[in-house]
């Protein structure tokens, strides 16, 4: 089975996700005798970097434009024809999701968003699970139509080096006229985006004020992490809405989540429960975070997180 | 301008979920339902500020059974027009896809607003599956939305960051957090949309390309382990000895 599989950039350098989505698509692959193809839209640094990640052949699409769902799913469709391909995979990050649903309904293809398995192969299609009413439950699904697409979470499958010299091909492909028009792009440069990150220190009500987040920001620092917080705090703006996690905010799967003066509401955990390790500190003893935590530290925050801070410090130095 | 809002059911979000016959239905039983969040706070609430605005004709449209209907009327009660119920139960997001799209597709519209995703499948896929059954530009996750000279202007959430995005109609956009604020039907809004007018259309067939094998629940967790407060350094070994993620 041949797999075409997106794999997106930020001026030129891969996003992590790409590494993942590729590492994916070629196991995939690999399992069933099938082709890698990567595609990469605009210019890239160093596009060869993705042979590691598994892929068998690259292709580069000449492209100046922004980013736009339209374009890039006309694109991978023509592609995925041209390759005959079965299998489309993406990211379920944020270009990846506008991606998925319209290239399925264009392609007449069947489709899972946000998967979190990899596939299982049936006589009469193929299976994915995804995470489903927020996280709080897994679906089974089979896709039962010839193509396919979908999106595997961010954070969901680490990388692979596996190694490969896969040639670079720059593709022949009429860009279809775009209709709309990508103003400007305001980005955090150099930081790294709360799905992708590794690491998150998150905060909520029991920080008592804006004024009290160099405690996180300190322990983010030491640690390596990135911050969040719960959707009061951004609701009455002590924190920016882009580091809201939960049901109605961002969802993450971070290999390890520090909550601090969050009490662990069920919308909250919707957002934050796939984590691999979850770390409470909250006074309460009965707060409900502490039952969908791994480590736990009853205390008061203000106290314990300098001191949590001064032995990270002193273990990572 | 002519708006459309896609509006979906979900289950409360403190709603318990627990599935029958054999882990392939979700158990509905005592599951109180709610419109889903993205379409109530936000894509709602911008059609009602361009109606207000703009003087907009603005259609409330769902997909779904007549138990839907008080849905429905709360949506009509904190604004719009009208409201068309698309007459099914909703077997997949493709299905309710082409559902909106074949009632869409004779239609003279501006703006049609989707939520960014429904709490309880997930997908993110409906509106740009519509867009391209119906071939129109797609924004997705949208967290503003202003209408200047015949175009839309957005601002589309990036990682980290967000893109300006001019888009002329007709269109399809999808509405992040930050494009609305939540609002609380009044007596006056609630008495209103008695007399406001929902048509019950009937569903197109459609084909399955995808279909639900078993629903599973998360493995819980074993526990959590205490750690003494005055003592992080045993916190920090733990994270790095036993988790091994530091
Ligand atoms: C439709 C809907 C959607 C929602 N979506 C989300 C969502 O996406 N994300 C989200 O986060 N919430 C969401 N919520 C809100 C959610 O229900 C909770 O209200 C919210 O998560 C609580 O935030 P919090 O834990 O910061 O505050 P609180 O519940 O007030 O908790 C503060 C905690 O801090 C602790 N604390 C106080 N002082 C200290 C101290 N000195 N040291 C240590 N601990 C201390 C307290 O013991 C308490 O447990 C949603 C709600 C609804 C109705
Ligand atoms: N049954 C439905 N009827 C009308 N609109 C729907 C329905 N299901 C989903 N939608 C719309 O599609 C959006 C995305 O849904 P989803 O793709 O399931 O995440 C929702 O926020 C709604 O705006």
């Amino acid at each position: 089975m041949n797999i075409l599989v997106f794999a997106d950039h930020i001026n030129g350098q891969f996003k992590k996700t790409a590494f993942e989505s590729v590492s994916y698509a070629s196991r995939v692959a690999k399992s069933n005798n099938g082709i890698c193809t990567a595609v990469v839209l605009g210019k890239m640094n160093d596009p060869a970097k993705l042979s590691g990640f598994g892929a068998n052949k690259i292709l580069e699409v000449p492209y100046d434009g922004k980013f736009s769902s339209n374009v890039y799913s006309s694109v991978l469709m023509e592609l995925a024809n041209r390759e005959n391909a079965e299998l489309v995979v993406v990211s379920h990050d944020l270009n990846g999701k506008s991606i998925a649903g319209l290239l399925a309904a264009k392609w007449g293809a069947g489709s899972v968003t946000g998967v979190v398995s990899m596939p299982e192969f049936h006589n009469d299609g193929m299976d994915v699970v995804k995470g489903v009413f927020s996280a709080k439950a897994y679906a089974r699904y089979r896709i039962k139509s010839a193509k396919k697409v979908i999106s595997v979470m961010p954070n969901a499958f680490p990388p692979e080096e596996v190694g490969g010299d896969a040639n670079i091909e720059s593709v022949n492909i009429s860009i279809p006229a775009d209709r709309i028009e990508v103003l400007s792009v305001e980005r955090a440069e150099g930081k790294v985006p709360l799905p992708e990150a590794d690491i998150v220190v998150s905060g909520g009500r029991g920080l008592k004020g804006p004024e009290n987040w160099h405690l996180l920001e300190d322990l983010a620092t030491t640690i390596g992490g990135v911050l969040a917080c719960s959707r009061p705090v951004a609701d009455v703006d002590w924190r920016p809405h882009n580091e809201h996690v939960g049901q109605t905010g961002i969802v993450i799967r971070p290999k390890l989540y520090i909550a601090v003066g969050i009490s662990g509401a069920i919308q909250h955990l919707a957002g934050v429960n796939n984590s691999k390790v979850i770390v409470v500190i909250n006074k309460d003893p009965e707060a409900p975070f502490y039952k969908a935590a791994d480590y736990g530290v009853v205390g008061d925050l203000f106290e314990v997180v300098p001191r949590l801070n001064e032995a990270l410090k002193k273990y990572l130095k | 301008m002519e708006v459309i809002v896609c509006i979906s059911k979900s289950p409360d979000t403190t709603a318990r979920i627990a599935f029958t016959d054999q882990n392939t239905k979700y158990d509905e039983q005592g599951v109180q339902f709610i419109m889903n969040p993205f379409d109530e706070f936000y894509a709602l609430v911008r059609g009602v500020e361009l109606q207000e605005k703009e003087g907009a004709q603005l259609t409330f449209l769902n997909v779904g059974p007549a138990s839907n209907d008080i849905i429905i009327r709360k949506a009509l009660a904190i604004g719009g027009n009208k409201a068309v119920r698309i007459d099914t139960e909703p077997k997949s997001a493709w299905d309710v896809a082409k559902q909106i799209a074949s009632y869409l597709k004779d239609k003279t519209f501006d703006l049609v607003l989707f939520g960014k995703e429904t709490i309880d499948y997930n997908g993110s896929e409906v509106g740009a599956m519509v867009a391209g059954i119906l071939d129109l530009p797609f924004v997705s996750n949208a967290s503003k939305l202003e209408f200047e000279n015949g175009n839309f202007i957005l601002n589309r959430d990036i990682e980290g960051g967000i893109e300006k995005i001019r888009v002329a109609a007709p269109c399809i956009i999808s509405a992040a957090k930050g494009m609305a604020e939540q609002r609380i039907p009044n007596m006056r809004g609630i008495m209103m949309a008695k007399t406001k007018p929902l048509e019950v259309v009937p569903a197109v067939e459609t084909e399955d390309l995808v279909e639900l094998v078993s629903y599973s629940l998360p493995v819980e967790k074993s526990g959590v382990k205490l750690v003494d407060p005055e003592n992080m350094d045993e916190l920090v070994r733990l994270l790095s000895e036993e988790a091994k993620v530091i």
